[in-house]
């Protein structure tokens, strides 16, 4: 045990969980394969919508290694897929693993091979023949929502799941007393989310009727959950394993169809299954994220003040409800789009939609990124149109630094900011007043530069539990978090949460490490296995991980932490409030050299006869957290962009950043999140975008088309940052795993509309690709030139 | 991503790899593999047999053997754009071997498989059209040669016959004042050409252009030679003018492809820019 006074909470310490991952000693679901594993291929539809009138498996079923080939008929026992959200008034479709009387996307399973080998089964799925009956396709969520559109699923009349309003002030008096109107509309297009770790599941049959799930997900305490109820296995007898996971983005935040298939198998015929995707088939079988749009109408004086916000929008949700999908685009999305500004009246209302493809979910960031997009690329229209600096325009909205605790028009309370302050420090890291030079200069090379500004306000916390329930998540909001402290002193942590990526291990061995005053390498983070961690863990997703799970250990380790005080004192015959408790010693205030190490009394904790009276005896400590309230970070971001007028090229010359995320408990964890979040926010800015033809074939259905950036497309970001503490938890956190997605995109389309802002033109769809820009240049009116 | 099966041979020499494929209906010769692996994978190509002729050294081989340079059908992408054999004067393969994937693909990848592949959009058919180069193939009848001009058929096709080998491939000797450069515009994920054009062109001791030769990849469903670009250019004093002129006709007689990534309109225009940008390179090298 090594005792140490250094605070860790806010250093850069080496990430733990890096070693083995570098060394390619990391155990994935796909490298696990029990003694009689039976593999599983899904037959899916290659329709978008078709009636399933005859599957014909008899070829398959006689090829050699299969076991058996069923369809949604045979597997119905599996119960549906779980959506966990309740809206007022929510069409919530039934979805079953396997579609058994129609197909409603490309890429809908309708049978499953069992076999003994991968290749066997994948074999015997193109054995079968499936006789569909094509029906007619829609793809569009506004076409879809339109009168006589087919529907997609007969039992709820229409394809509206939802019609979500959130209205606060006079908006028509705002739209009245308004000098300028700006009107667009904004799409956020479908994005595919492209973990680097394909999913994958294996299910063994335990002794005793019992389920061991290993698989590749956010959140095993809903998968053990759902498992047991579906298939009526008391809950203690399903353990759920997520070993390491490579990425989620929100894409491994689903009980998948593959999930229940294989545990109903495995119970059933008593052989443990393995599935792993292929990443073609994720592109059809996994969520997507995104796919918005929306018709936005913002009321300002001349000033540039905003009076009021009106919207009306248009969420795909695909073929069916996926776990979380209605928050997405509602709740997640609806009130945090006043973002940083202050907005007296506010009108949205977004209507959800089923249509013939891949069901939507979260995908980083998940409703916010596009809530900033919408405000962000507004804030731009509306300085251009009154022609005031998009800095400027920003300053005059701005929640001021004194007002917080802040309540939107919205009803959302946000904790703490101050946001002229990251605008000020990034202008500077930009040098905004020297842009206009590098402007001419990049003229006088035929090239179009611009610079863009986005100033963001996340969400972060995803609880409280009442916050939750009101507003229809099916689930508290809390996490998790135990502390084991071995006789020997030895520490264990095991958290309700479930990194894929995100350092956990590293952090929440810091924030304890600080309350035992020990060295974070002595401390071991456990996390993703039902059997070890507490009751239930809520999972990973939504920035929520150290504003709620973080926090969750930082009170299991305080509670200790008091024990072990109340112990040494107790061993040192002195009185509690006399001694203290630091550098991984307790001693009497002012005499050091009279001190209880933290291996002391620990260990005492077990001999346990030399405590105070009526103390339970041991070294150990659970902790629910429920936070009172969210998060909000913010912060402002700036692109400088040049774009080739001829070929149409956007290339990002400078990014400059500075985030507030509160408190940090490791920078460099805070830097790593940051950049890999911009780079992904550029991905949708600049190349990604499902495309679908009209019959419901997804045409980017490939690494091929659909562009991810690699490092040789993204440019060097700038970081820096403010510190304004959350009051919310004891930690003064507040989350940065979403921020850079959700604040780069609108800084990459604002710097790109404001070059091309000097030809006249004032909006672009994304993604900005080659012939898109270059379309619009030729189109634009030259004579239309602005300063 | 599973494979079907298939056979496995490893020969020695060329007569063996040509006994080989003779033996075996439905065999492809296998080089780098960085193209034709991921087709079978991806079920695109279900070949009985490969004939991986990696083994044999003597294609390794770059030969300066003037008046040319001959290039053995295994010479990596990474070589040819690193090779001064090849970077001083045949700079439009160069660079068109550098526009080739990534560092590991252009490690690995070769040549002769490029070329017996025949990817539309690959980079290297351009220069070696452009350069009028001529494939070598050995076969059971023996060794025949093929112009460039005659060798890419269509997509994946050329004049290749199944049960013959890609050899060498013979660059003619450049006369002097002759420069040349490959430009393209790159998918953005594949890294493929959306359209790439080679521009070699050979100044006469009067300043004027002696010779040009523009082709095309990316644009069309195999790499051409753009005939009426390559005339007008010819004869000109290779000014500004002359450049505009000739790329606005390097599009002359096709039908751009037409996909994701861009319409027959914007790959027409990315031809012209193409075509401009490798002129103006290719004259600054011929100085």
């Amino acid at each position: 045990m090594t005792a140490t006074a250094t605070p860790y909470i806010g250093s850069r310490v080496q990430r733990k969980e890096d070693p083995k991952l570098i060394k390619g000693e990391g155990i994935y679901t796909d490298d696990v394969t029990p003694p009689g594993t039976l593999h599983l291929a899904l037959v899916r539809s290659p329709h978008a919508h078709a009636r399933i009138n005859k599957i014909d498996a008899s070829a398959a079923k006689r090829q050699p290694g299969v076991v058996t080939v069923l369809t949604g008929a045979d597997t119905a026992a599996t119960g549906p897929l779980p959506c966990f959200i309740t809206l007022p008034n929510l069409k919530s479709a039934k979805h079953f693993p396997i579609a058994s009387d129609r197909a409603r996307y490309s890429g809908d399973a309708v049978a499953v091979v069992v076999a003994d080998s991968r290749r066997a089964a994948k074999a015997a799925a193109a054995m079968i023949e499936v006789e569909y009956e094509p029906l007619p396709v829609v793809i569009d969520a506004r076409a879809a929502a339109a009168p006589g559109a087919p529907i997609l699923h007969e039992e709820l009349g229409t394809n509206i799941a939802y019609v979500y309003p959130v209205k606060g002030g006079d908006i028509d008096k705002a739209f009245r007393e308004a000098d300028v109107v700006i009107k667009h509309r904004i799409k956020n297009q479908r994005l595919i989310p492209n973990a680097i770790e394909p999913r994958s599941v294996v299910v063994r049959p335990d002794e005793g009727g019992g389920l061991t799930v290993w698989t590749s997900t956010q959140i095993p305490h809903f998968v053990q959950l759902i498992t047991s109820l579906n298939l009526g296995l008391s809950q203690n007898k399903v353990r759920v394993i997520a070993p390491e996971v490579g990425g989620g983005f929100g894409s491994k935040l689903n009980v998948y169809a593959e999930e229940l298939l294989a545990a109903f198998l495995a119970k059933t015929l008593g052989r443990p299954m393995k599935w792993t995707e292929e990443r073609r088939e994720g592109y059809l079988a996994t969520i997507h994220g995104r796919d918005i749009v929306e018709d936005v109408e913002l009321a300002a004086k001349k000033d540039g003040t905003i009076t009021g916000l009106r919207i009306r929008g248009y969420a795909n949700l695909g073929a069916y409800l996926q776990a979380f999908a209605p928050v997405i685009e509602t709740v997640l999305h609806i009130f945090i789009i006043p973002g940083a500004y202050r907005i007296p009246a506010f009108d949205c209302e977004i209507t959800g939609v089923y249509t013939n493809t891949t069901p939507t979910d979260a995908y980083r960031g998940a409703g916010r990124p596009e809530a900033t997009y919408l405000i962000e690329t507004t804030m731009n229209m509306l300085a251009r149109e009154l022609g005031i600096d998009q800095a400027e325009v920003r300053r005059r909205n701005f929640v001021p630094k004194t007002a917080f605790p802040y309540t939107t028009i919205t009803t959302l309370a946000y904790d703490s900011g101050d946001y002229d302050q990251t605008l000020d420090k990034a202008l500077a890291m930009a040098d905004y007043a020297g842009f206009e030079k590098r402007r001419a200069e990049a003229k006088s090379r035929g090239m179009l530069r611009g610079i863009g500004l986005s100033s963001y306000v996340e969400i972060c916390g995803l609880a409280p539990s009442k916050a939750n329930h009101a507003l229809g998540v099916g689930w508290g909001g809390y996490e998790s978090a135990r502390i084991r402290v071995h006789p020997t002193g030895a520490v264990q942590v095991f958290t309700g949460t479930s990194p894929h990526g995100q350092g956990h291990e590293t952090s929440w061995s810091q924030i304890v490490a600080d309350s035992f005053g020990i060295s974070p390498d002595d401390i071991e983070v456990r996390h993703g296995d039902t059997f070890e961690s507490p009751g239930m863990g809520v999972g990973t997703f939504g920035s929520r991980s150290l504003a709620v799970g973080g926090v969750a250990v930082h009170k299991a380790a305080e509670k200790l932490r008091e024990k072990i005080k109340l112990i040494g004192a107790h061993m040192l015959e002195a009185s509690p409030e006399d001694v203290v408790f630091e550098g991984g010693k307790v001693h009497v205030k002012g005499v050091p050299d009279k001190a209880k190490t933290f291996g002391e009394i620990v260990f005492q904790s077990y001999m346990a006869f030399n405590m105070p009276d009526g103390m339970e005896p041991g070294m150990e400590a659970t902790y629910y957290y429920d936070p009172t309230n969210f998060t909000f970070p913010f912060g402002t971001h700036i692109a400088e962009v040049e774009i080739d007028p001829e070929v149409g090229t956007t290339k990002i010359v400078h990014y400059v950043a500075c985030d507030d995320c509160g408190v940090q408990i490791n920078p460099m964890i805070v830097e790593g999140q940051l950049q890999g979040g911009i780079v992904q926010g550029i991905g949708q800015a600049l190349y990604e975008g499902a495309v679908y033809d009209d019959n419901g074939q997804l045409l980017s259905g490939s690494m091929m088309e659909y562009h991810v950036p690699t490092a040789a497309d993204v440019p060097n970001v700038e970081l820096s940052h403010t510190v304004t503490p959350s009051p919310v938890n004891p930690l003064g956190v507040k989350g940065i795993g979403e921020a850079g997605t959700i604040a780069s995109t609108p800084a990459v389309v604002n710097a790109a509309l404001d070059a091309l802002g000097t030809l006249g033109i004032k909006t672009i769809d994304m993604p900005l690709t080659p012939e898109r820009v270059w379309r619009a240049i030729k189109d634009a009116t030259p004579k239309e030139v602005r300063k | 991503m599973i494979s079907a099966e298939f056979a496995y041979q490893r020969p020695t020499t060329i007569q063996e790899a040509v006994k080989a494929l003779a033996g075996a209906p439905d065999a492809k010769v296998l080089a780098g593999g960085h193209s034709l692996i991921p087709l079978i994978k991806l079920g695109l190509a279900q070949p009985s047999a490969l004939v991986d002729i990696g083994r044999i050294a003597s294609l390794r081989e770059i030969k300066t053997a003037p008046p040319g340079v001959t290039l053995g059908a295994l010479v990596t992408h990474e070589r040819l754009a690193t090779d001064p054999a090849i970077t001083k004067a045949y700079t439009a393969l160069a660079d068109a071997a550098i526009s080739v994937g990534d560092p590991q693909v252009r490690a690995r990848g070769t040549i002769g498989g490029s070329l017996a592949h025949a990817d539309p959009a690959a980079d290297e058919p351009a220069a070696i059209l452009a350069f009028d180069a001529t494939i070598k193939a050995i076969g059971p009848k023996g060794e025949r040669t093929i112009k460039a001009a005659d060798f890419f058929r269509g997509t994946f096709e050329t004049a290749l016959a199944a049960d013959e080998v890609l050899a060498e491939i013979q660059l003619p000797a450049q006369p002097a004042r002759t420069g040349s450069a490959y430009v393209l515009f790159p998918h953005p994920a594949s890294h493929f050409a959306v359209v790439g054009v080679a521009a070699v062109v050979t100044r006469s001791a009067d300043g004027k252009i002696a010779k040009a030769a523009i082709a095309v990849t990316g644009a069309s469903t195999r790499p051409f030679r753009a005939g009426a670009a390559e005339r007008a250019f010819t004869g000109t004093g290779g000014d500004d003018a002359a450049v505009a002129k000739a790329a606005g006709l390097a599009a002359e007689g096709i039908e751009a492809l037409e996909d994701l990534t861009a319409s027959a309109e914007f790959r027409t225009h990315l031809l012209g820019v193409c075509t401009r940008r490798a002129l103006n390179i290719a004259l600054e090298r011929a100085k």
